[in-house]
């Protein structure tokens, strides 16, 4: 059976070109850069190629720090816990305004900090799925440390107004991190405008291997690390390089920054063709969310009448991997808390799916998902009590 | 924790061969009219359950002989999960050929048992339980629409766990006999808890009426008002000698010692062996002839109203 792979947003493939560039490192420069006999220093050209290419992927200034880690989730927590122990303890600034669909590194993390005393504000999204600024401008108050609004959501690909934020948030005297990790290798994503104080995401969304990701920090804002250990990465993130990681984020960086131009030619003219036809040819559908300011790659559409994952599996069944919000398991049968924040009722809430393309979805993979949806509604709606 | 919990198997590995096949090809699903009941000479019973809002909803269609209420034909449509679809499937073919008083006997783990491939491996993982909740709460609701009687008639008060059936009961013995003292220890000890997590504490997908936690709240809370109301009653023969001198001191500060102080006396406890007291006289008593009689026995006679109605007041004798 063939297989489709639409759940770009949940990992993609590690580009040939990123693998080829990380395989080196397993063998012959299996060195530790942090040496200083040759094994060691012979990787250390290849440490400096790789940030080089993450500085350039985002615009950063050479004084500015990326610190390469493990996961979106590791800089999303550096940042939230950070920012507690060297502004809201020292000064008393004891509040944090986030929005209410931001990743769950995001989300558990405040609410680990609520524990400690912190106020939180999830600020809803509006109808289309994200957050303005002067929504961000409302919640704010002053006592408001940090401000940290995704840059691109993971369920609707939604894109946030990040630069009108940060403007708001910086002329308030607040810190601003924004957690970038659907953004990436999509959209342009710049930190020039020099009022983004943190930015944090995977490499393993925009074709780098998992396990390896990037924390930005602008010059000037001091931040703890999260793991204290060596000197490694100027002693803001310790234990050995992850080199085999590093130099794969960085070949995947260089990718991404192409890539972009891809991503918004050939991947969004395929999703709006599967989008499109879904529209047209399977009654009762809708998108979720904003048809106009998100990721070209994603798609997230109800299918009245059948439950998400029924059709998941369906889906499966017939070769295509797709994804919910929800899924009908322990402790978990809501409603996705992305698509009830924007509004929608819950029913439609658990009869969304998530597709996710990328560069290397073709054309005849959209053709045969095409078929394989059909498919999978009809059959589910002769099922369904929901749908007559 | 622990390696099963750290690998965290996927929903979809556990489901039992019996399981895919009727989420792929339900054998009972579709729709009964009251015209096919008529053709027949039937009665339909046509009841809904849940909403698309919660995720889960059933619809079960039954054709019931209404002379000897044998369930004849049974059908259904589903918006749910494929644990919901294949439950509700095969909670319609459990139903076939079976009065409406026998279908009432049915369960959702006899549902789940009939979908297992072996006898020993669930046919679904423990959090997918609670869907096959639901197609048994329809047979209730489809019983009391063909009987005409309130569905609270079948409601079952004293289940907690209704994934896995555990009644209220089970818990509270296993708290007491095993002296549980965390809802944890609860779960291992009888299974409640582990399948869906909603009757653990509040927050789950479902609300119940009683959780886990307020079981065991409520069983420590008497455990421990037992505890304070024995030591309240505790008879003057089981205390230990320390207890026993605060207890006699204090029956003497309040009712003996004034008497005697008002004749500028005194006592004090010199011994004390099991129910005997020994006293000596102080002060003007020390030398009073009516000592050794009538304060004795004003002394015993008040110790044994206000403490232990077997003790005996002795002189002290070196």
């Amino acid at each position: 059976m063939q297989r489709i792979y639409l759940d770009n947003n949940a990992t993609t493939i590690t580009a040939p070109e990123v693998k080829a560039a990380l395989l080196p490192f397993l063998d012959e420069l299996y060195g530790n850069p942090s040496s200083l006999h040759r094994f060691g220093a012979e990787t250390r050209s290849h440490l400096a190629d790789a940030l080089d290419a993450l500085y350039d992927l985002i615009d950063a200034d050479d004084k500015d720090s990326i610190v390469v880690n493990s996961c979106g989730t590791e800089g999303n927590n550096t940042v939230l816990q950070g920012v507690y122990y060297n502004v809201i303890k020292p000064t008393g600034k004891n509040h944090i305004v986030t929005t209410e669909v931001e990743h769950p590194s995001v989300r558990n993390c405040c609410k680990f900090l609520q524990g400690l005393g912190v106020e939180v504000t999830y600020v809803p999204t509006n109808r289309e799925g994200f957050v303005t600024a002067e929504a961000i401008a409302a919640a704010m108050t002053g006592k408001t440390a940090l401000v940290s609004v995704m840059w691109a959501n993971n369920e609707t690909g939604a894109l946030f107004p990040i630069d009108e934020i940060a403007k708001v948030v910086k002329s308030r005297g607040a810190l601003f991190h924004t957690d970038a990790t659907q953004a990436l290798g999509k959209v342009p994503v710049s930190v020039k405008s020099r009022n983004i104080d943190f930015l944090a995401y995977s490499g393993h969304k925009f074709h780098a291997p998992k396990g390896v990701g990037a924390l930005y920090i602008r010059s000037g804002v001091n931040l703890p690390p999260l793991l204290y250990g060596g000197e490694q990465m100027g002693g803001l993130r310790g234990g050995t390089h992850n080199m085999p990681g590093i130099v794969a984020l960085g070949a995947a960086a260089k990718l991404a920054k192409e890539g972009v131009a891809i991503e918004q030619t050939q991947v969004k003219a395929l999703r709006d063709r599967f989008e499109n036809t879904i529209l047209r040819d399977i009654p009762d559908t809708s998108v979720n969310g904003t048809r106009v300011f998100r990721t070209p790659n994603t798609s997230n559409i109800v299918f009245k009448g059948v439950e998400g994952e029924a059709i998941l599996w369906d889906l499966n069944e017939n070769g295509l991997a797709a994804s919910t919000g929800s899924a009908c398991a322990s402790g978990d049968e809501k409603a996705s808390y992305v698509l009830l924040s924007l509004g929608l009722p819950a029913a439609l809430a658990h009869s969304s799916i998530r597709f996710s393309l990328s560069r290397y979805t073709t054309t005849a993979e959209i053709d045969a998902a095409l078929d394989i949806v059909k498919k999978t509604i009809a059959r589910l709606r002769s099922i369904s009590i929901a749908y007559k | 924790m622990g390696k099963e919990a750290l690998i965290g198997r996927g929903l979809w590995d556990s489901y039992s061969e019996k399981v895919r096949a009727r989420m792929n090809a339900p054998k009972h699903f579709g729709v009964f009219t009251e015209a096919d009941a008529q053709a027949k000479g039937l009665k339909l019973v046509d009841v809904l359950h849940g909403s698309e809002a919660c995720g889960d909803a059933v619809e079960l269609f039954l054709l019931i002989d209404p002379k000897t209420n044998i369930i004849k034909e049974a059908r259904f449509k589903s918006f749910g999960c494929g644990t919901a679809i294949a439950a509700s499937d095969m909670m319609a073919e459990l139903c076939v050929g079976k009065t409406v008083d026998q279908v009432l006997k049915i369960t959702n783990l006899d549902v789940e048992r009939e979908l297992r491939d072996t006898p020993d491996t669930p046919s679904v993982p423990g959090q997918k339980m609670h869907c096959s909740v639901m197609a048994y709460d329809v047979i209730k609701k489809a019983v009391a629409s063909y009987k005409n009687v309130d569905i609270r008639e079948f409601e079952e008060k004293e289940i907690v766990c209704h994934c896995g059936r555990i009644t209220r009961k089970e818990i509270e013995d296993a708290i007491v006999s095993k002296g549980l003292t965390t809802v944890e220890q609860i779960m291992e000890e009888t299974g409640a808890g582990t399948f869906c997590g909603s009757c653990i504490r509040p927050g789950g997908h479902e609300e119940k009426n009683v959780y886990l936690v307020d079981i065991l709240d409520e069983m420590l809370r008497k455990k421990q008002q037992g505890r304070e109301v024995r030591s309240a009653e505790r008879s003057f023969s089981d205390m230990t000698v320390p207890q026993k001198l605060k207890v006699l001191e204090r029956a003497l500060d309040e009712f003996v010692r004034p008497s005697l102080a008002a004749d500028s006396g005194g006592l004090e406890i010199m011994d004390i062996h099991d129910n005997i007291l020994y006293i000596n006289y102080t002060g003007a008593c020390a030398g009073c002839a009516s000592a050794g009689r009538g304060t004795l026995q004003f002394v015993e006679a008040t110790l044994k109203e206000k403490v232990d109605a077997g003790l005996v007041v002795k002189p002290y004798r070196e």
